[in-house]
């Protein structure tokens, strides 16, 4: 065996990655977890331990989506090892050696197929380098697999071969080759890339074993249970100090401002114990007076008024126009009218936010579940004013994300703690009611719209009076609509108009972050339009769509800048292969008997470079409870299912999650500028009863990039369960939640 | 006070306020960290442990009233032969995602299994109520809790 490489003598290796991001493709000791003793870093992805097994990185936050297996899997197909060889790890937040490291947006798949793989491909070419100098042949006389390099041919007829790990001292002083030119594998010869791997933690999940966030523990640690004001904005007027100190346990009471609410000032008061439960007992004895004069006015009811209003009011922003939308409206042979409308909702990831810091010396040291690692490293460099090399984040398992830890109050709440506290490392645990007050809420909206149709039945002008939340013209995080939204791209005479209710409520982004809500308005509009065409949604969809191109999916941009295109060829694919795999007859539903009803519905819809339609079958008790009974799952993200099992529960855990916000009384409401709900029993999530008894997925597979699936799956299904239930009932649904009392019979 | 504990088969001893929710004393007193919580309100199933045998949500149970009873965690919920089986189905299923909710949902369903060896499906939906998984993992609940029981022919394909 080699002797373990000296870090201060390790060669420094640099290439560019594709997509415009500089990553220091460097031989510095960068994994979360200290290597073995004799492990021998290859790259800031790849360790090599003595027995030839490799523990490879996984540069993104793991929230269930799958990164820290899918990660490794493009890098050990390319390095050419056995999976059974390989254990995964989540590396260090380093923005500097590892790029853009989040899990949002779906954006890993697309970000990270071909960079992944060419780092394990360019580690491959290293041990082939390094056994070529050993054995002093030619390169080309060398294969690999197994995590060995082998001589099959060439001027010895000896054969013979080694394992990485004999040459891993070598390889790693070897200068990597150019990522770009850098051979990468036939997909025809992959053997991990498009085979089911389960989960690379799911055996350490199931033992319980401490994964997660809440779950760190550092020597010291102290426990901050925190009391933030209820209402958005609102300021700490007094506290009573004394009252909690004096209480056994206690070791410091903490004002503090989260520094974070995007509308100002939010603060708070955290209270520091040796024990998290007695830090949250000693909440009742805070008695916090908030200044919340200012926040007084925003309430559901004054939102709703205000909408309202605005909506019978000329619009005060355009977000796109085509056309003349009026006059084509005015002659069209047929006209539709609706006016739709959803609440905010929250993200009521299961683990509670937390976060674990350690202030010491000028210097912060994260354990954090964050989503968006590079934004808390910005968020507390500004709050605790220190430099961004000054803070050390670890990222943890996360016990669900959905968007809301792209958000990292949490973590400029426990750093103003620890610097309170320098020395001790403290955790801070929100409690459910917390999470659900202080969430940022995926934002609620109204549309007010109007359709037209020629003479054949086509849709040939739209109107959307879209009232979101913002001020000044400026919609809130999430609140936007694009002038892309399906079907305004497809026709010539379109109006897309905006007014904006202000709110002091901060919102966010929310699996599938507007498309979860649009989706719902606009496929559930378009089946009005469908029925007053005289045909069903998946036909209407057809002739909106028209022939097979490509259109420019407008002002969407991902995070690398790149502008993805709508297919209208890929959406026709998905709806025809959903109505396959569902024997779709057009529309049906109806009485079922003893007030009973059953219909079917369809939704389709793209967003994240994912194309999906999908079909429900649903049943209408005569007390109006709605029950799923059975979903249809049409996707196309692309030529390559990387992972298919993780795939499959991709879709099927976000088909659960959307019928989740349609029909489990999902919404926050607001008063005297708080949010009103405080746990599962106010704000319910799907329980095991509502899931349906199957939901069906298949893959259409595309000649196009490999793109994610942590989101697309979500929004076709919320307007197909909408849909279904006016095939039905003959009810409408325009507004979310659904309120089963109004479906009773 | 002390409240001594029979915790997975060993004895115990832990010096606390009786009306400390079993949960916190597992995960702070204990160092047993599997055992998860998610809503503190018996709401949610995620701290769910078995207490002679029953699935009890330990965020609301007092430590005192655990007091001489035989407390099961997730961490030593695989030994006994319906422990084993589920956990064993619940890998090869592969049924976590975020895996937060997991602990809660091995452990209600292992005491399904040991009550009701070969559950319909409204018992499994009905004993498992209680465990939100918002991740939506139930298909695969299902699936592994039958498999688990052989209920199901090729499941773990
Ligand atoms: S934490 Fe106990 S049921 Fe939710
Ligand atoms: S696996 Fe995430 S909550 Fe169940």
């Amino acid at each position: 065996m080699n002797a373990p490489l000296n870090m201060n003598r390790r060669a420094l290796l640099k290439a560019t990655l594709v997509g415009g991001a500089v990553l220091a493709f460097d031989a510095r000791f960068a994994f979360a977890q200290a290597p073995g003793e004799k492990a021998i870093i290859i790259n800031a992805y790849i360790r090599v331990n003595p027995d030839n097994s490799f523990v490879i990185g996984s540069k993104n936050p793991e929230v269930g989506q799958g990164v820290i297996t899918m990660l490794p899997m493009l890098i050990a197909e390319e390095l050419d090892v056995d999976w059974t060889q390989v254990t995964a790890e989540t590396t260090i937040a380093d923005e500097k050696v590892y790029g853009f490291q989040v899990a949002g947006g779906s954006f890993t798949t697309p970000m990270n197929y071909m960079p992944m793989r060419q780092i394990g491909a360019a580690a491959r070419q290293m041990f082939i380098k390094a056994a070529a100098a050993r054995w002093g042949v030619p390169e080309d006389t060398l294969t690999t697999s197994g995590g060995r390099v082998s001589q099959t041919s060439g001027s010895t007829t000896a054969k013979r071969s080694v394992t990485y790990a004999e040459l891993a001292a070598e390889a790693a002083k070897i200068a990597a080759p150019d990522l770009k030119t850098v051979p990468l594998k036939d997909p025809a010869t992959f053997k991990i890339i498009g085979q089911s791997k389960i989960g690379v933690d799911t055996p350490a999940i199931v033992a319980g074993k401490p994964l997660f966030g809440i779950d760190v523990k550092k020597p010291g640690m102290l426990h901050a249970a925190i009391e933030a004001c209820p209402a958005y904005g609102g300021t700490l007027t007094s506290f009573d100090a004394d009252a909690v100190k004096a209480l056994p346990g206690i070791i410091a009471v903490v004002p503090l401002n989260s520094g974070y609410n995007p509308k100002g000032p939010h603060d708070a008061v955290a209270i520091v114990a040796e024990s998290w439960w007695v830090a949250n007992q000693a909440r009742s004895a805070l008695k916090p007076v908030w200044n919340t004069e200012a926040q007084k006015r925003f309430s559901s009811a004054a939102f709703k008024a205000s909408a309202e209003a605005k909506m019978a009011a000329a619009p005060e922003g355009s977000v796109h126009k085509a056309g003349d939308a009026a006059k084509a409206l005015a002659s069209a042979a047929k006209t539709v009218t609706a006016r739709y409308d959803y609440p905010y909702i929250a993200h009521a990831t299961l683990e509670p936010q937390n976060c674990t810091a350690h202030f010491e010396n000028g210097k912060i040291e994260f354990w954090a579940p964050t989503q968006l690692p590079a934004d808390g490293r910005k968020v507390v460099s500004e709050a605790l004013g220190i430099a961004p090399d000054a803070i050390t984040i670890h990222m943890t398992r996360i016990g669900g994300g959905f968007g809301r830890r792209l958000m990292n109050d949490y973590m400029v709440q426990v750093a103003q703690i620890a610097k309170a506290l320098p020395g001790r490392p403290i955790k801070l645990i929100w409690t459910r009611t917390d999470d659900l007050r202080h969430d940022f809420f995926r934002p609620g909206g109204w549309h007010d719209l109007k359709a037209g149709l020629d003479g054949e039945g086509k849709l040939v002008a739209l109107a959307d009076h879209f009232i979101t939340y913002g001020k000044d013209s400026k919609p809130d995080t999430g609140a936007a609509m694009t002038a892309t939204e399906f079907p305004a791209p497809m026709l010539s005479d379109v109006d897309l108009s905006v007014s904006y209710v202000e709110s002091n409520v901060p919102t966010g982004y929310l699996r599938a972050p507007s498309s979860n809500a649009l989706a719902f308005v606009f496929q559930s509009f378009l089946d009005e339009v469908a029925l007053a065409a005289g045909t069903d949604l998946p036909e209407l969809m057809r002739r909106t769509l028209g022939e097979a191109r490509v259109m420019k999916h407008g002002n969407r941009p991902g995070m690398d800048g790149s502008v993805p295109e709508f297919n209208t060829g890929r959406a026709r694919a998905v709806i025809d292969k959903v109505c396959q795999m569902a024997g779709w007859t057009g529309r049906s539903g109806g009485d079922a008997g003893n007030g009973v009803r059953k219909g079917r519905g369809f939704g389709f819809y793209y967003s994240h470079r994912g194309y999906f339609a999908e079909v429900v079958d649903v049943t209408v008790a005569k007390n109006g409870k709605v029950s799923v009974d059975k979903v249809w799952v049409a996707g196309d993200v692309g030529r390559q299912i990387i992972n298919p099992i993780n795939a499959l529960h991709q879709a099927q855990g976000s088909v659960i999650d959307g019928l989740g916000q349609i029909l489990s009384g999902q919404k926050i409401e607001i008063r005297d500028g708080a949010a009103n709900r405080t746990n599962f029993h106010d704000y319910p999530l799907p329980r095991i009863g509502d899931a349906p008894a199957d939901v069906v997925v298949e893959w259409v597979v595309s000649d196009n990039d490999t793109t994610g699936l942590g989101e697309p799956a979500l929004p076709p299904v919320i307007p197909a369960i909408a849909n279904a239930i006016f095939a039905a009932t003959g009810k409408r649904i325009r507004s979310l939640p659904v309120v089963p009392a109004e479906l009773a019979v | 006070m002390a409240t001594e504990l029979m915790v997975n088969g060993e004895k115990r001893q832990v010096e606390t306020d009786p009306q400390k929710p079993l949960l916190w004393v597992l995960r702070e007193d204990l160092d047993m960290l599997g055992t998860k919580f998610g809503c503190g309100m018996a709401l949610c199933g995620a701290c769910t442990v078995m207490i002679d045998g029953q699935a009890v949500r330990s965020c609301t149970t007092p430590v005192a009233t655990a007091a001489g009873k035989q407390i099961t965690t997730i961490e030593h919920v695989a030994s006994t032969p319906v422990g084993k089986a589920v956990s064993e189905a619940w890998t090869e299923l592969d049924v976590p995602q975020c895996g937060y909710c997991q602990a809660g949902q091995i452990v209600s369903a292992t005491a399904l299994l040991a009550k009701t060896p070969k559950p319909t499906d409204q018992q499994i939906d009905s004993a498992m109520s209680g465990n939100i998984c918002r991740c939506a993992t139930y298909l695969r609940i299902r699936k592994a809790i039958k498999q688990a029981a052989g209920l199901e022919e090729g499941a773990a394909a």
